[in-house]
């Protein structure tokens, strides 16, 4: 198994999720710049926070029409797992592999802070190995954060059980004041229809070793790397 | 022939605009009371077209692929003849 890691000028946690797929998860994983054209070989892909291209346009437009997205467009046809983080996860929904889009803080403001999670499926090649309803820890660290679809996009998310993470209090809770950046209904992350793309904007990666406070996002990397063993 | 047109992009009705809402608070300490305060983007495209209908539904594709996001923007077209 070989987890891609897509590199684009700009992208800040490339390094932090390679650390934690080899050091931490154990499973084998390399960069990729975004020049080249090919994931051959891959079993899966992240696509790392950041700021891609200082957030020209809108966060995540420039990265998500380089040609190295039609590759990950390919693998994520293939059934195979994609998953966006962050400026990652604006850039997957610029290039239409998920519902919505990712707009400005409700108060316009950087924030960077722990959050609550509820975690809503454990249905997804990302999230089994969690339990649906429990409430885990993870931080955010993003300006461009607000979640918004349209109607009808927006129910039919959470009628298909799209919805994945939701930011809560401690008690579980989904309180507008446990909600960091004013996304619709409190939605933190999100898969597509056939499960197999995830986006998040909180960051796993910085919450896969105790030491870092939590260890909980581990499970996110662990999950998708079982669905890799399973199915490829 | 060249042309150039004029992009405006602007939130849909209903989308938060922070910018806006600011400048109108901040509009209001400096003594003027405005009813409401929309920003927008504004982009200027000089392009070669054989006509101002090609222009126009050039420029619309671009808007389409990259320069707006139809879920949250709206945009205007508007297109001079460059002589």
């Amino acid at each position: 198994m070989k987890i891609a890691i897509i590199q684009f000028g700009g992208t800040n946690c490339d390094m932090d999720v390679l650390h934690v797929l080899k050091d931490v998860v154990g499973v084998d994983a390399e960069t990729v710049w975004y020049k080249e054209e090919s994931l051959t070989g891959f079993d899966g892909v992240v696509v790392p926070g950041g700021f891609s291209y200082g957030d020209y346009l809108r966060a995540g437009a420039i990265a998500a029409r380089t040609p190295i997205m039609d590759s990950v467009k390919k693998i994520a046809a293939e059934g195979k797992p994609v998953l966006g983080i962050c400026n990652g996860f604006q850039i997957l929904t610029e290039a239409r592999l998920l519902e919505g889009a990712l707009t400005t803080n409700e108060y316009p403001k950087f924030r960077c802070h722990w959050t609550n999670l509820r975690v809503e499926t454990a249905n997804t090649p990302f999230t089994s190995k969690f339990r649906k309803g429990e409430v885990i820890r993870m931080p955010i660290a993003h300006m461009e954060g607000k979640f918004y679809a349209e109607e009808p996009n927006l129910a039919e998310l959470d009628e298909n059980e799209q919805v994945v993470f939701r930011y809560v209090d401690e008690k579980g809770r989904a309180t507008d004041k446990a909600n960091p950046n004013g996304s619709l209904e409190n939605i933190a992350g999100i898969v597509n229809a056939s499960k197999n793309v995830f986006g998040l904007m909180p960051h796993p990666e910085r919450a896969s070793e105790s030491i870092l406070g939590s260890d909980d996002g581990r499970r996110v990397f662990e999950s998708m790397a079982d669905y890799i063993t399973e199915n490829f | 022939m060249q042309y150039q047109a004029t992009v405006t992009i602007e939130q849909k009705a209903g989308m938060l605009d922070p910018e806006g809402t600011t400048a109108k608070r901040a509009l209001g300490h400096l003594g003027y009371a405005v009813e409401s305060v929309k920003t927008a983007k504004l982009y200027e495209i000089v392009l070669e077209a054989e006509s101002a209908e090609v222009a126009e539904q050039k420029v619309d594709e671009m808007c389409q692929k990259l320069i707006a996001n139809p879920i949250v923007h709206n945009y205007t077209i508007k297109l001079k003849e460059l002589s």
